[in-house]
């Protein structure tokens, strides 16, 4: 109950403050998202597992963040961003689905 | 949230797989929902409505801290998307968009160019063609009246002659009127065309297969100036009608009017000369 009221909390306070993106986030910020979305996939999949660990839970969040924006960073410096952002979210994405179908499998048995 | 997976729910979970209704259970939830629990706690969903329902341990504000987090930067990031594509592009994307938008202007103003060319063409064509329509429609009703097909008014005289006459008189008036000018020409009900022809039956005259009745009424449209003078010259055509008898008056009009027409059979045989052309 309370990630989704957390989950509520920001959604509101992000609409309310309609805060600017520096300049500097601007390209990490997406990419950061879908990473915190793979994160909390994943947490979902490992409460169902019965292997959830809040430090665990902590760790991945912010490391699959840092490392997301590190890689596009990279990207950007190396002259191919847009390339490895597009592959970023690629390999997020399949990550996001394998857990879904994980947390459907215990959800639904199916 | 994991503390209850881990250290807190795979006890019970063994519990459950022990024995149904184990009395190690019942200390801790105080006995009310004592036989369903070790069964619900297989399940995924009981699992799932557990972590949900709120509990102040560390792994639960931690998990809201960051869903809150992803809610946010998800808003931030739709609202920013929305608001201005081209903000969130690199530098090297808004180049080639630049680009693109560069090369698509310069090929539609070549477009529009070579539209207004076109629109030139097509205008300067339909006024060449529309003056085209034009005479030629001039030259029609020049012809048209010419050939006897439409009708036609302007200045002229007119002529009535009473009496006897013979085709030989009615002759000498019109080619007196020719002569003087006489551009279009009516007697009686009969436009006089290229092929009229007068002759005489049985003491009256016949134009083109057509039985003139006194009194013989001669329109032709002309110069009255001309034409009056021209038909009454001493030893001319009326003064040999009013010797044979025949009564002449000519009075010039400032407009006459010729309604009578010939529609003219097209010609059967004889073809326009390839050079002669129009």
């Amino acid at each position: 109950m309370i990630p989704a009221i957390g989950l509520a909390l920001g959604v509101v306070l992000g609409l309310v403050l309609q805060p600017n993106v520096p300049v500097v986030l601007q390209p990490y910020l997406p990419i950061a998202v879908v990473a915190a979305l793979d994160a909390l996939f994943g947490g979902l999949r490992a409460l169902l597992d019965g292997l959830f660990d809040d430090r665990v839970f902590l760790v991945s969040f912010l490391s699959n963040v840092v490392v997301a924006a590190v890689i596009v960073y990279l990207g950007d410096q190396l002259g191919v961003g847009t390339q490895l952002s597009t592959g970023v979210v690629v390999v997020l994405g399949i990550r996001i689905f394998s857990n879904a179908a994980a947390i459907r499998r215990h959800l639904f048995k199916a | 949230m994991v503390d209850e997976s881990v250290s807190d729910g795979e006890p019970r979970a063994a519990v459950a797989d022990a024995s149904a209704g184990a009395d190690e259970v019942r200390p801790r939830h105080g006995g009310a929902t004592e036989p369903q629990v070790p069964r619900r706690l297989d399940t995924p969903w009981r699992k799932l409505i557990r972590a949900l329902s709120p509990r102040p341990t560390r792994a639960q504000a931690l998990a809201g801290l960051l869903c809150a987090l992803v809610g946010f930067a998800l808003v931030v990031q739709v609202s920013q998307a929305q608001s201005d594509g081209l903000a969130n592009l690199r530098q090297s994307d808004l180049v080639r968009l630049l680009d693109e938008v560069t090369q698509r202007g310069d090929a539609l103003t070549q477009e529009q160019s070579d539209l207004k060319q076109q629109v030139d063409q097509l205008q300067t064509g339909s006024s060449s063609s529309q003056a085209a329509i034009t005479a030629a429609r001039e030259a029609a009703t020049t012809e048209g009246i010419l050939a006897g097909r439409l009708p036609a008014e302007g200045p002229g005289v007119r002529v009535t002659i009473t009496g006897t006459v013979t085709a030989a008189g009615m002759l000498n008036v019109l080619e007196e009127l020719r002569n003087a000018g006489a551009e279009v020409i009516q007697v009686n009900d009969e436009r006089i065309v290229v092929s009229s022809s007068f002759s005489d039956r049985d003491g009256s005259v016949i134009l083109d297969g057509t039985e003139l009745v006194e009194p013989y009424r001669w329109l032709a449209i002309g110069d009255a100036d001309t034409l009056q003078p021209a038909l009454e010259v001493p030893g001319g055509a009326t003064a040999a009608l009013r010797n044979a008898g025949a009564t002449v008056k000519i009075t010039a009009l400032e407009k006459v009017e010729i309604s009578a027409v010939r529609i003219p059979q097209l010609p059967q045989h004889a073809e326009t000369a390839p050079s002669g052309g129009s």
